[in-house]
């Protein structure tokens, strides 16, 4: 079991709780299918990803962004057992979706570039640490399923 | 994943703007490094104080950010550019490759707090991409 101390607790929480889950998921999303074109494998249908252009405004994408960070919630609500809270989720991205686990490390340096960009100096060194403790559990756990 | 023209183009417009704050970027970069990465401290066992304020972070905050700018002006040949940064970390400093990625991270990471409108996804993409060109360069005397 991840051991949390009360600073990532609070600093885990008091980030999503200013989220703007839309812009913030979008935007990470964008980007990463962006910075890292070979991610755009998985989204064949998705419509127009020509060019970053496209990508930026691209509606069926930024839904999608939008899905995939409120897909951290679970997490946030299961800080004490993110392990079994993502079984069916880790199942569903191996299985079905035929995702990469290096994905997962990919989108979440992006989610993280995305936050720091928002939070500017409030995003420190020690929320920093925190953020990517808990996404490293998080994409851990998404990970534990595939076989 | 080799450099195009449109990534040097957009890697030295990008990189004028962080020239006149090397300092600033480069303590920021390395002491959130010492902190998210604990790691990475066993490099600097030396210096009492690792913090964001400590004089040693601050100059090799500026050494490491100054020779990034230096490796922009040879970024049409990085290896031949770095080769006696090469031969330093090689054989003196000795430093695993794998925390130059760590660092890239972090500078990354103190890029888009610094310039949240100018480090778009494409300015992003680019000077991610010479980052670890660097990183390569850089290792490129190891073994």
């Amino acid at each position: 079991m991840v051991e949390w101390t009360d600073f990532e607790r609070q600093t885990i929480a008091g980030i999503f709780a200013k989220i703007d889950y839309e812009t913030t998921g979008a935007t990470a999303l964008a980007r990463c299918l962006i910075v890292y074109p070979w991610t755009q494998r998985y989204f064949g249908n998705f419509g127009n990803l020509y060019n970053a252009g496209a990508i930026k405004i691209n509606p069926l994408i930024a839904k999608h962004g939008t899905i995939i960070v409120h897909g951290l919630d679970r997490a946030l609500k299961n800080l004490d057992n993110i392990k079994d809270a993502y079984t069916e989720l880790s199942v569903l991205h191996s299985d079905k979706l035929h995702v990469d686990p290096d994905n997962f490390r990919l989108f979440s340096d992006c989610l993280t570039l995305t936050l720091a960009a928002q939070m500017g100096a409030d995003f420190n060194a020690d929320v920093q640490a925190a953020f990517q403790k808990f996404m490293l559990v998080v994409v851990s756990a998404l990970k534990r399923q595939y076989h | 994943m080799s450099l195009t023209d449109r990534d040097k183009a957009t890697v030295r417009s990008f990189w004028a703007k962080v020239a006149g704050n090397t300092e600033a970027v480069g303590t920021n970069a390395l002491s959130r490094m010492l902190t998210v990465y604990p790691q990475t401290k066993t490099y600097f066992a030396h210096w009492k104080d690792l913090g964001p304020k400590s004089v040693n972070v601050r100059k090799h905050g500026k050494t490491v950010v100054d020779g990034i700018g230096e490796a922009v002006m040879k970024i049409d040949d990085l290896q031949k550019g770095l080769l006696t940064l090469s031969e330093l970390h090689a054989f003196k400093l000795r430093v695993d490759p794998t925390n130059f990625k760590i660092l890239n991270h972090c500078i990354l990471v103190v890029l888009a707090i610094t310039f949240p409108a100018e480090f778009t996804p494409e300015a992003h993409v680019a000077v991610d991409k010479f980052l670890a060109a660097l990183a390569l360069a850089l290792s490129d005397k190891y073994r």
